[in-house]
């Protein structure tokens, strides 16, 4: 099998034509885990028995007839989404031992369609962070450079995807954390409009921001994915009750579509490094000969790190309350109950969770709420309608994911704003809860990947895939990163 | 400095945290720096605006109060810390009389 060379839907049709089993390729994908993982460190946990007995289960539905849209296809799950009877940590101690009691939808929907799940992968705890630095286990490695990180919260999806350590994965996106990570590692990465796809059983860390996404290799795997995750469920009280179109089938009549792309003149500022600028101007460039492009302004934009890092940790600060050391979870040795909340909260949490709690808190408290949580909410509405006001005037917004490419291990680290402030262009889309991608358009000359961006207005989804699908097929970029 | 460490000591309380002298300082000076970024939103003309809440309005979804039993209580047992007879142990909170 040439892992170099494989998506979800080439695998696909080699499963369907019976020239590999599902047991087969479980057995490459187990050894390629074992093979590559020591270098990045993608995973938290990889139970070898339980994927081949998943692939055994998929091969007879094969057989009877029963096969689902992605039987047989190893996928990656990101350490916050439960999977019944298996760990899900979030990458902090506070939940080392927990076993998940039940399956998110989104497990159940690609448990339906046959997917088979290599393992978790690791994250900034509690999906806090921008690095994967921040995972209570050990960080995570950038293929393309091992002294860079892959970006987070999502780094250890991104990483699985881009090693082809499984070829699609599911991601959590709060600020950015499935966009800037794809970008960083040279995969697709795609945040779903908010209340597209469930959250139930996904941990919570800011419910008004949260949404789940997937990882793939390129645009149709990324659209295939979002097909089996997307749509209602009762269980989660802000999942939107709509139809859902078929978004491969969608991408794929739309080839020939012409948009209208609107350009934010805050995202290409001088702030942006000039070799990310150098790339998507040529991306734009290659546009401008199909579709319209537009300069636009979203005015509010830099306000959106200072708004995000109040609104994010107070609803964190209430969500993170449940971690108690009572029903589950890590339980420290107290004398009485307000010491067994505290050492157990202040042993099993780690330093940047702590930073958001103690932030939230304070911007909740009484005589602070109105200065500061109340403040950020009203400018959230600002940042929302210079997005409403742009959807006016064009049907897409191109940018960049990222002002950099990847940064050094350790860079950031030390100064937490600064590691903020990498989440700029991602966060405001976040805030007003529509849908972008992160699509790979090229790599620095110290080959590093670049991520392109597409924003789409609320549940337009399909639109944002079909630009993302026009731009690799404009592009034909094959990006396989050098640890392969 | 926006926040002092009396205060920092008053919010870790609310949050049930707690800190050695070292973590205290470092915290009140890092809390101190991103409170002082937080300023810039004082800049924004927010009179008559409605705050944003939530991004996707919709009205709260209603259900029928129905008991469901959830299928499998060994699974949501077994992450407690510790159990005694089917129930999970936690400190004593009441007082003898």
């Amino acid at each position: 099998m040439d892992l170099k060379n494989i998506t979800i839907l080439s695998l696909y049709s080699e499963l369907k034509e019976r020239r590999i089993s599902c047991r087969e390729v479980a057995q490459v994908f187990l050894e390629h885990v074992r093979k590559v993982d020591p270098k990045v460190r993608a995973f938290l946990y990889v139970n070898e028995e339980w994927v081949l007995k998943q692939a055994e289960e998929a091969d007879r539905r094969w057989r009877e007839g029963r096969a689902g849209a992605l039987e047989g296809i190893p996928i990656s799950i990101k350490d916050n989404i439960l999977i019944k009877g298996h760990p899900t940590t979030c990458a902090s101690r506070i939940l080392a031992n927990y076993i998940a009691p039940y399956d998110a939808t989104v497990i159940e929907r690609l448990k339906r369609e046959g997917a088979i799940f290599l393992g978790k992968t690791n994250m900034d705890e509690f999906a806090m962070g921008s690095s994967t630095e921040n995972s209570a286990f050990h960080p995570t490695y950038n293929p393309w450079d091992l002294e860079r990180v892959p970006g987070g919260s999502s780094g250890g999806s991104a990483v699985a995807v881009s090693t082809r350590m499984g070829l699609g994965s599911l991601g959590s996106d709060t600020g950015g954390s499935i966009r800037q990570p794809a970008s960083f590692c040279g995969v697709v990465g795609m945040k779903p409009t908010y209340g597209l796809v469930s959250r139930f059983g996904l941990v919570a860390f800011a419910s008004s921001l949260d949404q789940i996404g997937p990882f793939a290799l390129d645009v149709e795997d990324t659209a295939l994915l979002l097909n089996i995750i997307a749509g209602f469920d009762p269980r989660d009280s802000t999942s939107a009750d709509i139809e859902v179109p078929n978004y491969l089938t969608f991408i794929r009549e739309n080839v020939q579509q012409k948009f209208v792309i609107g350009l934010p003149r805050e995202y290409f500022s001088g702030d942006l490094d000039p070799e990310v600028t150098k790339i998507l101007e040529e991306v734009i460039k290659a546009l401008s000969e199909k579709h319209t492009i537009k300069e636009i302004n979203l005015p509010h934009t830099k306000y959106s790190i200072a708004t995000y890092y109040i609104v994010a940790p107070a609803e964190a600060s209430s969500n993170l309350a449940r971690y108690d050391g009572i029903k589950y979870g890590f339980r420290a040795d107290a004398k009485g109950l307000i010491d067994l909340y505290k050492k157990s909260r202040s042993l099993g949490f780690g330093k940047e969770v702590k930073r958001r709690i103690m932030l939230g808190t304070y911007a909740l408290s009484a005589g602070y709420y109105d200065a500061y949580y109340l403040k950020a909410s009203k400018v959230r509405t600002l940042i929302k309608e210079d997005f409403e006001r742009a959807f006016k005037e064009v049907d897409l917004i191109l940018a960049p994911t990222t002002p950099t490419p990847p940064f050094k291990i350790g860079e950031k680290t030390k100064d937490p704003l600064q590691m903020y402030l990498s989440d700029i262009f991602t966060i405001p889309v976040n805030l007003a809860g529509l849908p972008a991608i992160s699509i790979p358009v090229g790599l620095t000359a110290e080959r590093l990947p670049v991520g392109a961006q597409i924003i789409g207005p609320a549940f337009r989804d399909e639109l944002v895939l079909t630009l993302a699908y026009q731009i690799e097929k404009t592009l034909c970029l094959k990006l396989t990163p050098p640890i392969l | 400095m926006p926040i002092s460490k009396d205060e920092v000591l008053k919010i870790a309380h609310l949050a049930k945290l707690e800190f050695s002298s070292e973590e205290l300082e470092n915290f009140t000076q890092e809390l101190s720096k991103i409170l002082d970024y937080f300023q810039e939103l004082r800049e924004v003309d927010t009179s008559g605006v409605v705050p944003t809440f939530h991004p996707y309005k919709k009205m709260t979804p209603f259900r029928e109060d129905e008991v469901k039993e959830f299928e499998d209580l060994q699974a949501l047992l077994q992450n407690a810390p510790e159990l005694k007879e089917g129930a999970i142990v936690v400190p004593k909170v009441v007082k003898a009389p």
